[in-house]
C-alpha cells in the first residue's frame, strides 16, 4: 500500500476555482433534497401518507348510494300492517324493515345494526323506541313515522318538494380535501425543519457549518427553499389526487392557492425553527413538535368542522395558524375566493411566522 | 509578518464555577506544526474551539494572521480548515458530495478530484458517507477542511480511536499540508503523535501551558535521556531508599510507581553498575531491570505525577 508520503498536498492557490455568492446556497438545497430523496420513510410519510389518509376518509365516508335506515318490527299481530303500510309509501325505497321477535330486536337496536324498533301496540298503533343520542336514529323515526302516516291516509295541508344534492362542492371529501393540505403543511414544515435541525446539532454539524465561511442566512433560505418546492409538490399530489379520484371541483385559481400554500409553508417553517432555536436533543424536540401540534389536529378543523365546539372558544380557535390556513384554503380551493378576502387569515399566518423567526434567530443555538 | 495564531491569557469558565481554560498564552508561527499535549479534561478542545472563534472566551485575546474575531469573522473563515473532534457528516451524502459541498462555502476552494486524490479517497468517492469505515470517516472530515484550500489547519484529536495504518496515512496527510507552507495546530493525547509530527508543542493540564518546546527541548529538559525502570526484592521505594538511587552517578530524577522504580539518567552506562552495587550491598536482588529512551510521557509524569492516560 502506497503512503500518501510522496503525494505532496500542491497549494493549488494559483489554480484555485472561484465560486459565486450564491453557490453555497444552490448547494445546500440541492444537498438537502438529495438527503430527503435517500430516505424513504421521508418520502412516505410527507407523500403517501395524506394520500392514504385522504383516500381511506374519502371512501368511510363518502355517499352512500341511497340513504337507507335499517329497523326492527317486532314480530306480532300488528307486524304484517306495518310492513304493508311501509310497502305503499313513496319512502319504502330508503327503508329496510325486518320482522324479528322482541329480544333479537332489542339486541340488534343495541349493536347499532338498527336504527328504530316498531312495536305495534294491542290498541292498533305504534310504539316507536329510539335513541335521541343517535342522530340517524332520530332521523330514521322521523321518516318511518311520515311514512307509516301517509300510508294510512294522511294528508299534508302544504305541498312540499325536495332536491337531493350530491354535488361535489359540499360532500365530506370536498370538505376534507383542503383541510388535510393544512395539516401537511404544518406537519412537514414541522418536522422537516425542526427535526433535521435538532438532528444536525446533535451531530455537530451546525457547528462544522458555523465554522466555514457559509453565511447562517443562506443555510436558513436553503432551508426553507428546500421547503417550498416540497410544498407545491405536497399540495399539487393532494390536490390532483382529489380532482382524480373524487373528483373534486377546484374554482380557485391554482397561483392563489400555491401563493397560500407557500405563506402556509414558511409560516410553519418559522414555528418549526423556533422550536429547534435551543433543544440539544431529538427526543426533546419530537415531544415539543406534538405538543404544539396536538391542539391543532383536533381544533382546527382537519377532519371535522371547529363549528361543533362551543361559541365561546372560537375567538381562540381562530387565532391558531392552521385554522386560519385550513378556513384560507377551503375559502379558495372550494369556492374560489380571492386571497384578497383571506387578508385576516393571512395576517394571522404571517404574525405566527414572522414572530416565531424572529425569537428564533435571537435564540438559535448553532453550537 | 503577524504570528499565524496568538492568544493571550485565555480563560473559559463555564457557568460561572467550571474553569476549563485558566490564563493560557500560545504563540504560533506560520508554517509550523503545534501540539496541543494533555491528558482528556484539561481543556484542549476548548481552547482549540476559542481559537477557531467557536466559542466565546470569558476573558483573553485571539489574534489569527493579525485578525482578531471580533472583525472580519467571514475573511478569517476563508483561511482556516477546521476538523471537530467530533463531527458525523450526513451519511446520505456521497463522499464526493460532501467534499463539494464544503467546497461551496469558499470563495476560492480547490477542486474535489485533488482533494479526493491527495486523501487516497478517489475509490470511495461514490460511496455514501454512512458506509465509510472509521480511518475513512476521518480522512473525509480532513478533507472538508482541506478543500477550502486553507492557511491553517485545525484539527482535534484527529486520530482518536483510529488503527495504526489509518494513523500513518493522516500523519503523511498532515505533513504534506506542512511540507507546502501550511501552518497546523492539533491537540493529541498521544505522546507519540506529538513527538513525531509536532514542531513544537505545549504540554497543557487543569487549563494551563505547564511546559512549552519543542518535543527533543522537552524531553532534554528532563535532564536525561534515559529511563532505567527496575524492581528490587524488599523495600526499594521508602524514603531512605529514594535518596541512595538518587545518589547514584548521572541520575536526574527519581519516581516510583507500585514498587516500580524509574530513574531519569543521562549516561545509562555510568548509572547501571553503580545501582547493580547499590543492590547488592544492600543485600537484596533485582527482579527486573529495563532501560529505553525517555519519551514525552516520562515528561509528562515528571511534571504531574501522573499518567496521560491516566484520569
Amino acid at each position: 500500500m502506497s503512503l500518501a508520503q510522496e503525494t505532496p498536498t500542491t497549494p493549488a492557490r494559483g489554480r484555485a476555482l472561484r465560486n459565486g455568492r450564491w453557490s453555497a446556497f444552490t448547494h445546500l438545497v440541492v444537498v438537502r433534497m438529495k438527503e430527503l430523496k435517500r430516505e424513504p420513510e421521508v418520502v412516505f410519510w410527507v407523500f403517501g401518507f395524506p394520500l392514504l389518509l385522504a383516500l381511506g376518509l374519502g371512501i368511510a365516508f363518502r355517499n352512500k348510494p341511497a340513504n337507507v335506515t335499517s329497523i326492527a318490527v317486532v314480530d306480532g299481530p300488528g307486524s304484517r300492517y306495518v310492513l304493508s303500510l311501509l310497502e305503499r309509501s313513496p319512502q319504502k325505497s330508503s327503508i329496510r324493515a325486518e320482522v324479528l321477535d322482541k329480544s333479537a330486536a332489542l339486541k340488534g337496536f343495541r349493536l347499532g345494526k338498527y336504527d328504530l324498533v316498531v312495536e305495534p301496540d294491542s290498541k292498533g298503533g305504534f310504539q316507536y323506541l329510539y335513541d335521541p343520542a343517535r342522530p340517524e336514529s332520530v332521523l330514521s323515526r322521523a321518516e318511518v313515522d311520515d311514512a307509516l302516516q301517509v300510508s294510512a291516509g294522511r294528508t299534508d295541508p302544504l305541498p312540499t318538494s325536495a332536491i337531493v344534492s350530491d354535488e361535489p362542492g359540499s360532500r365530506y371529501i370536498d370538505f376534507l380535501i383542503p383541510g388535510l393540505i393544512g395539516m401537511n403543511l404544518m406537519n412537514s414544515g414541522m418536522w422537516s425543519i425542526g427535526f433535521a435541525l435538532v438532528d444536525m446539532r446533535q451531530r455537530k454539524l451546525l457547528k462544522r457549518f458555523v465554522a466555514t465561511p457559509m453565511r447562517r442566512s443562506d443555510f436558513l433560505l436553503a432551508l426553507a427553499s428546500g421547503r417550498l418546492v416540497l410544498m407545491v409538490i405536497e399540495v399539487g399530489l393532494l390536490l390532483g389526487f382529489g380532482a382524480l379520484v373524487f373528483h373534486i371541483r377546484v374554482p380557485g385559481s391554482l397561483l392563489s392557492i400555491l401563493l397560500l400554500s407557500a405563506i402556509g409553508a414558511v409560516g410553519f417553517a418559522g414555528l418549526g425553527l423556533l422550536t429547534a432555536s435551543r433543544a440539544q436533543k431529538i427526543e426533546s424536540v419530537s415531544g415539543l413538535i406534538n405538543l404544539i401540534m396536538m391542539p391543532m389536529w383536533i381544533f382546527s378543523g382537519v377532519f371535522f368542522s371547529y363549528e361543533r365546539f362551543p361559541a365561546a372558544i372560537h375567538p381562540f380557535i381562530k387565532a391558531l395558524p392552521l385554522t386560519a390556513l385550513n378556513d384560507a384554503l377551503r375559502a379558495t380551493i372550494l369556492e374560489g375566493a380571492s386571497l384578497t378576502s383571506q387578508a385576516g387569515r393571512l395576517l394571522v399566518l404571517l404574525l405566527w411566522g414572522g414572530i416565531s423567526f424572529a425569537l428564533a434567530l435571537r435564540w438559535f443555538r448553532w453550537t | 509578518m503577524p504570528s499565524a495564531i496568538q492568544c493571550r491569557d485565555l480563560r473559559k469558565t463555564y457557568d460561572g464555577k467550571v474553569e476549563a481554560v485558566r490564563g493560557l498564552s500560545l504563540e504560533i508561527q506560520g508554517g509550523e506544526c503545534f501540539g496541543l499535549l494533555g491528558p482528556n479534561g484539561a481543556g484542549k478542545t476548548t481552547t482549540i474551539e476559542i481559537l477557531e472563534g467557536l466559542l466565546e472566551p470569558t476573558a483573553g485575546e485571539v489574534t489569527i494572521l493579525g485578525h482578531t474575531w471580533h472583525k472580519n469573522s467571514r475573511e478569517v473563515r476563508e483561511w482556516l480548515g477546521i476538523s471537530l473532534q467530533e463531527t458525523r457528516l450526513s451519511e446520505k451524502l456521497t463522499v464526493r458530495e460532501t467534499i463539494e459541498l464544503f467546497a461551496s462555502f469558499y470563495r476560492e476552494p480547490r477542486s474535489a478530484e485533488e482533494v479526493l486524490d491527495d486523501l487516497q479517497l478517489g475509490e470511495k468517492a461514490d460511496s455514501m458517507v454512512g458506509k465509510l469505515s472509521g480511518g475513512q470517516r476521518q480522512r473525509l472530515a480532513v478533507a472538508t477542511a482541506l478543500v477550502g484550500n486553507p492557511r491553517i489547519l485545525f484539527l482535534d484529536e484527529p486520530t482518536t480511536g483510529l488503527d495504526p495504518q489509518s494513523r500513518r496515512q493522516l500523519w503523511d496527510i498532515i505533513r504534506s499540508f506542512q511540507r507546502a507552507g501550511g501552518t497546523v495546530l492539533l491537540t493529541t493525547h498521544y505522546m507519540d503523535e506529538a513527538e513525531r509530527l509536532c514542531d513544537r508543542l505545549a504540554i497543557v493540564d487543569h487549563g494551563q501551558v505547564i511546559a512549552e518546546g519543542s518535543p527533543s527541548d522537552l524531553i532534554e529538559r528532563l535532564g536525561g535521556h534515559h529511563v532505567v525502570e527496575f524492581q528490587t526484592s524488599g523495600d526499594s521505594t521508602d524514603g531512605a531508599a529514594h535518596d541512595r538511587w538518587r545518589v547514584l552517578p548521572g541520575v536526574e530524577s527519581v519516581r516510583n510507581d507500585d514498587g516500580l522504580v524509574s530513574l531519569t539518567v543521562r549516561e545509562p552506562h555510568l548509572t547501571i553498575p553503580a545501582l547493580l552495587d547499590a543492590v547488592g550491598q544492600n543485600g537484596s536482588q533485582l527482579l527486573h531491570l529495563t532501560t529505553r529512551q525517555a519519551s514525552l510521557e516520562d515528561v509528562f509524569v515528571n511534571l504531574t505525577g501522573r499518567h496521560l492516560r491516566e484520569q
